[in-house]
This record gives C-alpha cells, sequence and structure tokens, in this order.
C-alpha cells in the first residue's frame, strides 16, 4: 500500500533548470510546491574550491551525471535493428541530482533565432516541393521570436549572460551578433576575455568577411547579483567547465542562480532521492490526480497535486508520458499519435591545428572561451542550391586542457614511448574549429518504450531510434569545407581533418552530445504536437511538459536560453491564466 | 610495509578525493591538513588488494610496455599506475556500481551500440588477465611479465589487434580488443588523473606537459597570450609537483 502524501498545488518532477524556474515562479505566484528530485541533493561544500576539478571523477567517471544502472535507454539505429541498452553512458551525458544538467553544462546560454522558430514556413518559402527528404518532419514552435523575447531576457539576467549583443532592438552593433533577433536590451554583462585561440579565430574569421562575437556565457565576467538576489562571482578561468560543478560560483547553474532564493520560501519544498514512476490520472483520463513515486527507503508513495509538471530531462519526460498514458503514442509506420515523435538530436565535429611555437594555455579559460559565427543559419545564407536546410555554429571554442581529454596528431601511437612523446608535443600547441549543426526530424526517428529491457523498478526502458540523416550529414560537408577555409587563415603547423565523414552512422561509444530534444513537441496542431503553445498537454490538461522535449526539431543554438524562455512563458501562462481558469488554455 | 599501514593508505587514497582535512592552527588561520603530505610511496613498498600475485606481475609488465619511461618523463611504473588500477578494481568502478548490467546480453553486438559484455571491469580483468597468460604460456612457455620488452610489445599488439582468439583461451564473450581498450583506458587514466587517485605519482605526467593541475586559477593568464604558463602543478590534496 503507498504512502500518501499531503496534497499540494503543484507537484514538479525533475529539480534542474526547468524544474527550479517552475518552482520560483509557481511558488512565488503562492501556489504550494513540492518538487521531486530522482538524484542526490547537491550542497556547496560539495564543490567548494578545488574539489570539482577532478577529471577522473567528474570527466571520465561521469560522477555528476545519471547512472545508468538507475535509469538508463536502448538504442538501434533503425527499426531493423534490436535496440541494446546504454550500459556505460557515452553518447550522451543526461544529468541528475538537484541541478540537473544544469549544474554541470558548459554554459553556452543562446537564444533561437527568429527564423529557426518558424523553420516550417521557412521551408516551404524557399525550398522547391520534393527538394527535401520526404520523411523530414519540420514543424513551426507555436510561439514567435517577439513572444519569447521578455523571456530570453528574463532568463538571460537570472544567468549574468555575459558578451556582446549584436542587435538592440534593431540597431546593429559590430562585435555582437549582427544576424541575431532583436534583444530589448544589450547583455547583462561584457564578454569573458578571450583566448589565444579565441584571439585568432577572430581575426582569421573577420579576415574572410564573417562576423565573430565571443560565445555568449552564463559563466559571468563580472560579480553579478540576479534578479531573485542570488550571487555569481567573476570566472576565474579554471579550466574545468563542461561535465564540471563551478569551483567559483561563477557559472549559472539551478543551484547558483535559483534554488537558494526558491528554498526561502514556505510554500515550497523539495524531496531528493524520489524517483518518480507514474502521473496518476483520473477515471476520465483528462486530467492528472498526482504522481507515484519510489522514495529514499524505496517505499512507493503517491503525491496529490492539482497540477503536475514533467520537468525532467526529454528522456524522462518522454518515457513518464508513455508509462501513464499522457497523450497517444507514436507510431511511425502509421505516423499516428504523438509522445516520441519528433526526437532529434545533435551533430558536431571539427578540426585540429597544431603549432609547435605557439602557447595555448588550454587550462586557463573558461567552459565558454571562445568566438563563433552565425554567418551559415537559416536566413543568413541560402542552402537551398545546395538541397540541404539547416545550419551551423561554426566557433574557435577552448572549453578545457584537462590532460585525458586533449587531443594527439593523427598518426601519434595510441600506446608507448611514440604516445608519450606525441602527447607532451601536442599538449598546449593545439586548438580546434569546431561546427555545432542544426538537426531536423524525421519520421523513423523517435522515441518508444523497449519491448524487452527493464529499470530497477520493473518498468520498461525507454528506446530511442536515432540515426544521423543525409540532410545533416551532407551540410557538416559543406560546414566542414568552411572550417578549412578558416584553417588555411591560420597556417597551423599541422591539420587534422575529424570532420563527420558523408557516411557516417550513430555510434554509442565515444561523446556526441547532450541536446536530446523532442519527443513531446509543441505545436499548434494535436495531430502532430504532444503539447500546445503554453507546454500544457493536448489531453491531459493539468499536466505541462517543459524542456527540451517540447522543441520539434534541435536548433544549430545551444537549447539552453530556448528552454529557459519557454519554461518562463509557461510558468507565465500557469500563473496569468491556468490557475484562475483551470482548462485546455488552446481551443481547438 | 605492513598490511595494517596498506589499508589506512588504501583508505587515505580512497577517501582523500571527497574531503580535504583542514587543521586549525589557533585564531583563524587555517590550511589544509595535506599540505606536507609526502609524494605516495614508489611502487615496490605497495601490497595490490585487488590483483593476485601473478596478477599483479602482469599488470606492471603490460603497464610498463604501454607507457614506458624515457627522457621525455616518467613511465607508468615510476608514477604508480598499477596502483591506481588495483585501487579502482578493488572499488565501485570495479563492481560496475554506476552500469546497466541487466540481461539479455548481445556479446556479439556491432561496436556502434558501445559496451555490451555482462563483465564489470574486475571480472573483465580477471578473464583478460588469464586468457592472456595462457597465450603466453602456450607462445612462449613463459608468462607475460617474463617475456622481453620487444616480445611483450607484441602480444600487446596481438591484443589490440584481436590477432589473439581468446574463445581459444576459454573466453568466448570478450575479445582481446574490448580487454586492451580497458587496459589501455585506465593505464592512461591512471598516469594523468589526480595524484589522489592512486597514480600520476608526484605529478609526474603533469610536470612532463606542463599541466597546473588542480589550480584552477588562471584569470590574470588569460589574455597574455603565447607566454607559457611558468608554475609547476599542483593536487587536489594541495601537494605542489
Amino acid at each position: 500500500m503507498a504512502i500518501n502524501k499531503d496534497p499540494v498545488d503543484v507537484v514538479i518532477v525533475g529539480l534542474g533548470w526547468t524544474g527550479s524556474i517552475m518552482s520560483i515562479e509557481l511558488a512565488k505566484a503562492g501556489l504550494t510546491v513540492v518538487a521531486l528530485e530522482r538524484g542526490e541533493d547537491r550542497g556547496d561544500a560539495d564543490f567548494m574550491y578545488p574539489k570539482a576539478a577532478d577529471e577522473l571523477k567528474y570527466g571520465r567517471r561521469h560522477k555528476l551525471m545519471q547512472r545508468p544502472k538507475q535509469t538508463s535507454l536502448t538504442v538501434r539505429r533503425d527499426q531493423t535493428q534490436t535496440a541494446l541498452p546504454t550500459r556505460v553512458l557515452g553518447s550522451f551525458l543526461p544529468g541528475d541530482g538537484v541541478g540537473g544538467a544544469g549544474l554541470h553544462w558548459t554554459g553556452q546560454l543562446m537564444r533561437a533565432r527568429p527564423e529557426d522558430l518558424k523553420l516550417a514556413t521557412f521551408a516551404r518559402e524557399r525550398f522547391k516541393k520534393g527538394q527535401l527528404q520526404e520523411d523530414m518532419q519540420i514543424q513551426d514552435f507555436p510561439v514567435s521570436y517577439e513572444e519569447l523575447e521578455p523571456h530570453f531576457d528574463f532568463f538571460e539576467k537570472v544567468c549574468g549572460l555575459s558578451g556582446q549583443a549584436g542587435n538592440v532592438r534593431g540597431q546593429k552593433i559590430d562585435g555582437g551578433d549582427v544576424f541575431e533577433g532583436p534583444r530589448s536590451n544589450p547583455y547583462p554583462l561584457p564578454p569573458l576575455i578571450d583566448s589565444l585561440s579565441s584571439a585568432m579565430f577572430d581575426k582569421a574569421a573577420r579576415n574572410l568577411g564573417y562576423h565573430p562575437f565571443p560565445n555568449p556565457s552564463a559563466a559571468v565576467s563580472r560579480p553579478w547579483t540576479n534578479p531573485y538576489g542570488m550571487q555569481l562571482g567573476p570566472c576565474n578561468y579554471c579550466g574545468f567547465c563542461s561535465f564540471y560543478a563551478c569551483v567559483n560560483f561563477s557559472k549559472a547553474s539551478p543551484n547558483t542562480t535559483i534554488l537558494d532564493a526558491v528554498k526561502r520560501l514556505p510554500n515550497f519544498s523539495y524531496r531528493t532521492k524520489a524517483e518518480v514512476i507514474r502521473v496518476d490520472l483520473n477515471d476520465d483520463k483528462k486530467t492528472a490526480k498526482g504522481v507515484t513515486y519510489i522514495d529514499a527507503d524505496g517505499k512507493e508513495t503517491y503525491q496529490p497535486a492539482k497540477m503536475v509538471i514533467l520537468a525532467s530531462f526529454p528522456f524522462s519526460n518522454v518515457r513518464l508520458m508513455l508509462l501513464s498514458g499522457v497523450g497517444k503514442p507514436y507510431d511511425p509506420v502509421q505516423n499516428t499519435g504523438v509522445v516520441g515523435r519528433n526526437y532529434a538530436w545533435q551533430m558536431g565535429s571539427g578540426l585540429q591545428l597544431y603549432y609547435k611555437n605557439l602557447d595555448f594555455n588550454p587550462f586557463a579559460t573558461a567552459g565558454t572561451t571562445g568566438k563563433m559565427i552565425s554567418d551559415f543559419a537559416p536566413g543568413t545564407y541560402d542552402s537551398a542550391p545546395m538541397g540541404f536546410i539547416g545550419g551551423a555554429k561554426l566557433h574557435g571554442s577552448q572549453p578545457t586542457g584537462s590532460p585525458m581529454a586533449h587531443p594527439v596528431p593523427k598518426g601519434t601511437p595510441g600506446w608507448g614511448l611514440g604516445w608519450k612523446t606525441g602527447l607532451k608535443e601536442a599538449y598546449g600547441h593545439h586548438m580546434s574549429l569546431s561546427m555545432s549543426l542544426s538537426n531536423q526530424s524525421y519520421r523513423g526517428v523517435y522515441l518508444d518504450l523497449d519491448p524487452t529491457y527493464k529499470d530497477p523498478h520493473g518498468l520498461p526502458l525507454l528506446r530511442m531510434t536515432f540515426d544521423w540523416q543525409q540532410n545533416e550529414l551532407k551540410m557538416a560537408q559543406f560546414m566542414g569545407g568552411k572550417l578549412k577555409e578558416i584553417a588555411a587563415e591560420l597556417k597551423p603547423d599541422v591539420l587534422d581533418d575529424t570532420i563527420i565523414k558523408p557516411d557516417a552512422h550513430f555510434q554509442n561509444a565515444s561523446y556526441v552530445s547532450t541536446h536530446n530534444l523532442g519527443g513531446a513537441v509543441m505545436g499548434d496542431d494535436p495531430r502532430t504536437s504532444a503539447v500546445n503553445k503554453y507546454l500544457q498537454s493536448w489531453d491531459v490538461h493539468n499536466v505541462f511538459v517543459v524542456g527540451g522535449s517540447a522543441f520539434p526539431q534541435n536548433l544549430q543554438n545551444n537549447p539552453t536560453g530556448t528552454i529557459g524562455a519557454l519554461t518562463y512563458w509557461s510558468a507565465k501562462a500557469i500563473v496569468d491564466q491556468y490557475i484562475k481558469n483551470p482548462g485546455p488554455l488552446v481551443q481547438i | 610495509m605492513s598490511s595494517k599501514t596498506n589499508e589506512q593508505r588504501r583508505k587515505f587514497l580512497r577517501g582523500s578525493a571527497a574531503v580535504i582535512p583542514v587543521v586549525s592552527l589557533g585564531g583563524t588561520v587555517m590550511r589544509s591538513a595535506f599540505a606536507d603530505m609526502p609524494p605516495a610511496p614508489p611502487l615496490d613498498q605497495y601490497t595490490p588488494a585487488f590483483f593476485s600475485a601473478p596478477e599483479w606481475a602482469f599488470i606492471k609488465a603490460a603497464c610498463d610496455r604501454l607507457i614506458p619511461a624515457s627522457s621525455d618523463g616518467p613511465g607508468a611504473l615510476e608514477t604508480n599506475v598499477p596502483v591506481f588500477i588495483d585501487l579502482e578494481l578493488h572499488g565501485g568502478y570495479g563492481a560496475g556500481e554506476d552500469w546497466y548490467m541487466e540481461g539479455p546480453f548481445n556479446v556479439h553486438a556491432d561496436a556502434t551500440f558501445g559496451y555490451q559484455l555482462p563483465y564489470t571491469p574486475s571480472e573483465l580483468y580477471r578473464r583478460g588477465i588469464a586468457a592472456t597468460e595462457k597465450y603466453c604460456q602456450q607462445t612462449f612457455q613463459k608468462s607475460f611479465e617474463a617475456l622481453d620488452e620487444k616480445t611483450r610489445d607484441q602480444v600487446l599488439t596481438d591484443l589490440q589487434k584481436k590477432t589473439i582468439d581468446f574463445a581459444a583461451f576459454g573466453e568466448t564473450q570478450m575479445t582481446s580488443a574490448a580487454f586492451f581498450s580497458f587496459l589501455l583506458q585506465n593505464t592512461k587514466e591512471g598516469y594523468l588523473s589526480d595524484p589522489t587517485h592512486g597514480g600520476n605519482r608526484d605529478m609526474g605526467s603533469w610536470k612532463m606537459i606542463g599541466f597546473p593541475g588542480a589550480r584552477a586559477n588562471y584569470t590574470e593568464w588569460v589574455d597574455q597570450h603565447n607566454v607559457k604558463y611558468p608554475l609547476g602543478p599542483v593536487d587536489l590534496a594541495g601537494r605542489r609537483g
């Protein structure tokens, strides 16, 4: 018999970025809120300088990330294969514990571009019928850049975004992203300091007529007090950022920007080691009555609530919907249903440059150190003649100098004296040129429940059916050509081409990206989306599903900024509209 | 060294990354209790907790070839890499504490599916060492550690390239290449990780490559372009290399 908890207004599943934003905004509005986090609590003392600077523990053993033993998923490339479990974390690194992936992210805080949010419209206008892959399922976001702008602005203030604006209310500013959508305000803080590699990229990009700007950074450049009264200290360029918690209270995370503030509110509480296994629905299946979770002692516990917010990583959001019967599961063969539909990831890769006589001090860096260009984004260049849709961030970034992650030139032996000499000669004499591509959604790329493998509670794991598609592979070759032009300006002593090959298949071993998005997408049409423009479930009106799961396809720009903005947008709709009149916010 | 002292030392090595003790010197002065800590004792004073004596001989002989000593810098033995591997396999990593280990297992799955063996790292090493030793006995009538450097290099290369058929030596699920990949990966980890994990003794690899370790504080250096950082490394225990 389950333990019964006292009812609350809102139960929030997951206490990462979206769970923390929902917690504070709804608690400030006077609702009683309980957040349930599957993982552990995370205290400031855990990461006190210099403890977090441990490459083995965090960069290799991934101690801040989800443990496959507790939660995993199975993976296959297409429907002909049998999916096998991710037994050891590799190609993606979902977060775990209070703060989620927001604790250990790199901190690249970007906005979606206006064209990104209306890409289906863009495709219809720019491409001839039949020019794009027939099974592509590009969909417009049901919100516009103008609607999200105030929420981008606010989230950026929460994080102390540091950088250089390129378009403030229509005025273009050199040194910023002149192609970006208009901002109502400049960045809260100035850019981080350029490293040698950033300065070299900047010069080469300008020589080629591009418009480089500093990577927008949620590791702050100056002391910052955010709208919640939480404080960040200036980044000290420690070199342990991506995959690590910040040693210095400089990187914006739920822990450094929201949680201490929300914990002061008496109507907010949270429980850790509380793994939600089901959203419990009323008999009519049109409303939820609460959630069931396994508590820290392994006991099944029922938390009744007037509203349920799924705020976990896209994989968990989608899995919970499938396990609970929220929305109709997607069938890629019949092309019916919506939960699991439009799942997308992100392709990267690039070039490695080595210089005998330059010292890059790669360890003296913030995770966000670097510069990028948006000269190859939908709307800034015409990709229709090349037959692909989308774009890529091209960037010269220097996220770390940790030794195990440092590359060596091709041809260096994998072990022995040659390896040792190769590492010694390469270390500190290397920089990268990289691309991060947009990634469209496709009919046969989706999420569902695995028929064979189970979690420790006996519940089916999520199954991912994913492979790289021709559109992205073609685009990667084009973008690789552009990176090679930049490399030619930079004249390295050794240039290694590590660009993804045109016939590459997805592999679940070495790291790809943790921008796993979609599966419970937002839209105007319940036939092709699981949630409406306010991220409210079309089927169960007191369930909201927030996070990267809402993206109909992936953008070239890092998703967290847009995820944060969408969460504030949704929270506002809940406070202004939903709680006054509970019911579907969008009528069809 | 007595086993009691070794046990204390292993506890220190395993626990030290989690908590850095601080001693109060009266008033408000606090300093790390490890500030005066010497580097770890050398390899020959260590008694393994996980490896048997023959396995320990194998591991030392293998690590010695994977990262040999040279004028460029210390090798795996001088930096206690085998100690690191022993501690890792004796602890949670060896037990596969974070891994998903439910069946069914498809051990012959394509490499693109990632790791699919039913073995935790500790099992993987026991089996891999056993099969490799059987191969060496059959081929050379010697144990691996008795082979000369050139022959050991050849055996390691053959493991890596899967030229050695583990199935012929009683291991039907794991290939020699899979075993080799863990051995190499853990050897490099032991060489390059923070000394508080048992390897990288006296920060030997960090001094060789010029990595400042856990200093993690470089505001004044970011804009000094092409000026080589001059200071030596510091580890998580506050020791200087």
